[in-house]
């Protein structure tokens, strides 16, 4: 059987069964709506398992299933090597989410991650400590100041509420997904200018660990062929 | 004998040679306290490290060297002049599936020595060339002690030399920000509007007007940078001639006595380098006592720039001719080091370390 992972509720598991739906693809919770299993229609050979979406990226990396659909950005922070484990089938086009770096709005002097830079130098010096930026997704928030030559900082872990740090005094900067910045602005923050980290969405994966025996590749080409989109070449 | 075993042998022995040097062995513990780390490395070593939490001493990382403990255990009772050596494991996180070692035997020697560095720099280094020698390696080295001196030298405001000094062991920025205060590079368009907003109204007017401030970052942090900025914007761009010497400087490369020579020409043009160079010249000379053929070694201005940052001086690696290899030995000065860690005391320091699994490759013997 081809397991496919969705997201076990809410709009990303609506949107990701209007979007096979689309594709002639039913998949439907069973059970009462609070049952943790599925049923696929319109395809033989594939089985629904329904996940929370934070947790598929794990379980597409240790190859337990073989498609999952889960946000670009979890995807990229939890999985270290990311193209090597995982390979991108189609973007959904929903679940569209940027994850940018912000600082207090009143920094007059500070636009670009250049500012921040030399900013973050200036307040290691007056304060003793580096800048500290609070966020969850360490690994992409880190690739991109070192790619962009950052320095004197430090990440503090934040898994919610994130843009109350700042005021909570236990970061100066935040780096955490926003979609219309409503949260940023209501906790006086603005987002730099050069900050945008990754425009996430959601995205049908293919894991490479995963058991791929002849009947599944088999399932995997109709669902392909089905769905309009080109299995990875080199699967 | 299994492949870890061979690998132990080699890095006994090379152990065995460093403490023939008369060389004390030192042990150092397996956890280190996350904060020393991260504090002397930044965010970058947690990419690097493994790191883990310890119920009462709170964040801990597996030693991803041993510089620091051995200097931390120097200066904390140590005699001078000293030399140490080591061998252990070290622990490195590696991103991307492929054949690099995430545990792995460093063997490795330290001299700390007041009298003579040049003397000191030129003594590792023949010695890891001697034990080395069967390998027939490429050696490489460098001196980042001449960039220093020449960012130093430059005649533009203190601000700009410390942002550069800053940026030194992050080659891209360097350059970057060079390119910007030698007017090589426009002023880019977000700098140049935020500039223009800041001559609007004095900084602390523009603060209150710019909304509510939260967090530490204090109001007058922020006047104190954007008064920076905007007389970091009347400033003269580095003069042509001036920024074409430290162009030129970054991408020299050459046999050790021949950049020696070009040294010597730009010297006068670049005054403040000459100390430096006074020291790359004396270190040569020691090489040569040493039996080290100046005349075709292998020397990069730039050389050592990428590595963790804390070379300040002379620095050097082994490499084999497969370009996917680590190198086999490599190791540096790093006198600020000792500052950083000696809590107001320094002592100026040099030393490197060999990877015993390398060699033992390079050999056949796994």
């Amino acid at each position: 059987m081809l397991k496919i992972g969705v997201p076990s509720k809410g709009r990303l598991m609506e949107k990701t069964f209007q979007w096979f739906g689309a594709r002639g693809i039913a998949m439907r919770q069973t059970g009462n709506d609070r049952e943790y299993s599925g049923a696929v229609e319109g395809i033989d050979g594939v089985e629904l398992v329904l996940l929370s979406a934070g947790e598929i990226p794990r379980e597409l990396s240790a190859g337990r299933i073989h498609l999952g659909v889960t946000g670009s950005d979890l995807v990229r922070d939890k999985l270290a090597d990311w193209p090597a484990q995982v390979a991108e089938l189609a973007p959904l086009g929903f679940g569209h989410a940027d994850l940018v770096l912000a600082v207090p709005v009143a920094w007059i002097d500070v636009d670009t991650l250049d500012d921040l830079d030399a900013a973050a130098a200036a307040f290691r010096a007056a304060h003793g400590h580096r800048l500290r930026i609070a966020t969850k997704y360490h690994r992409l928030v880190r690739e991109f100041l070192t790619k962009n030559g950052v320095a004197d900082y430090q990440l503090v872990d934040s898994q919610g509420a994130t843009e109350g740090t700042v005021k909570n005094l236990t970061a100066e900067a935040i780096a955490d997904i926003t979609s219309t910045g409503e949260t940023l602005r209501a906790n006086h923050l603005k987002v730099l200018s050069d900050g945008l980290i990754h425009q996430s969405q959601a995205v049908l994966f293919l894991a490479r660990a995963a058991e791929w025996g002849a009947g599944d590749r088999a399932t995997l080409a109709t669902l392909c062929a089905r769905l309009g989109v080109t299995p990875p070449a080199d699967l | 004998m299994t492949a870890k075993a061979a690998i132990r042998q080699e890095a006994e022995s090379l152990f065995a040679a460093f403490r023939a040097e008369g060389a004390v062995p030192v042990e150092t513990d397996i956890l280190q306290t996350a904060e020393t780390l991260l504090d002397l490395y930044g965010e970058d070593i947690r990419a690097r490290a493994y790191v883990t939490t310890d119920p009462l001493r709170g964040e801990m990382m597996l030693r991803p060297d041993f510089t620091v403990p051995v200097v931390q255990a120097h200066m904390a009772h140590g005699a001078e002049p000293a030399r140490y050596c080591y061998m252990g494991e070290v622990f490195r996180k590696q991103d991307s599936p492929g054949t690099r070692a995430n545990e792995y035997l460093q063997v490795g020697f330290e001299l700390f020595d007041r009298t003579a560095p040049e003397q000191a720099d030129a003594q590792v280094f023949a010695l890891f060339a001697r034990l080395l020698a069967p390998l027939s390696l490429r050696a490489a080295t460098g001196d980042i002690g001449i960039l220093m001196a020449a960012v130093r030298g430059l005649s533009t405001t203190d601000r700009r030399k410390a942002a550069l000094l800053r940026h030194i062991w992050r080659p891209n920025r360097f350059r970057a920000l060079l390119d910007r205060f030698s007017g090589r590079a426009p002023m880019p368009a977000a700098r140049a509007a935020l500039l223009d907003h800041l001559q609007k109204d004095s900084p602390e007017a523009l603060t209150r007007a710019a909304g509510t401030l939260v967090g530490l970052r204090s109001p007058e942090d922020i006047a104190a940078r954007a008064r920076a900025l905007i007389d970091d914007a009347a400033t003269p761009p580095i003069a042509a001639p001036e920024a074409a010497l430290l162009y030129d400087l970054l991408s020299l490369q050459a046999p050790a006595r021949a950049a020696l020579n070009h040294l010597r020409g730009i010297t006068p043009m670049l005054p403040a380098i000459a100390p430096a160079v006074d020291r790359f010249a004396a270190r040569l000379d020691a090489l040569d006592r040493l039996g080290t053929d100046t005349e075709t070694l292998p020397f990069e201005a730039s050389h050592g720039r990428t590595s963790l940052e804390y070379y300040d001086g002379f620095v050097f690696s082994f490499h084999a001719a497969d370009p996917s290899l680590p190198p086999v030995a490599s190791g540096g000065r790093y006198d600020a080091l000792t500052a950083v860690l000696g809590q107001g005391r320094s002592i100026p320091a040099v030393g490197g370390v060999i990877r015993p699994g390398l060699v033992a490759r390079l050999k056949g013997s796994v």
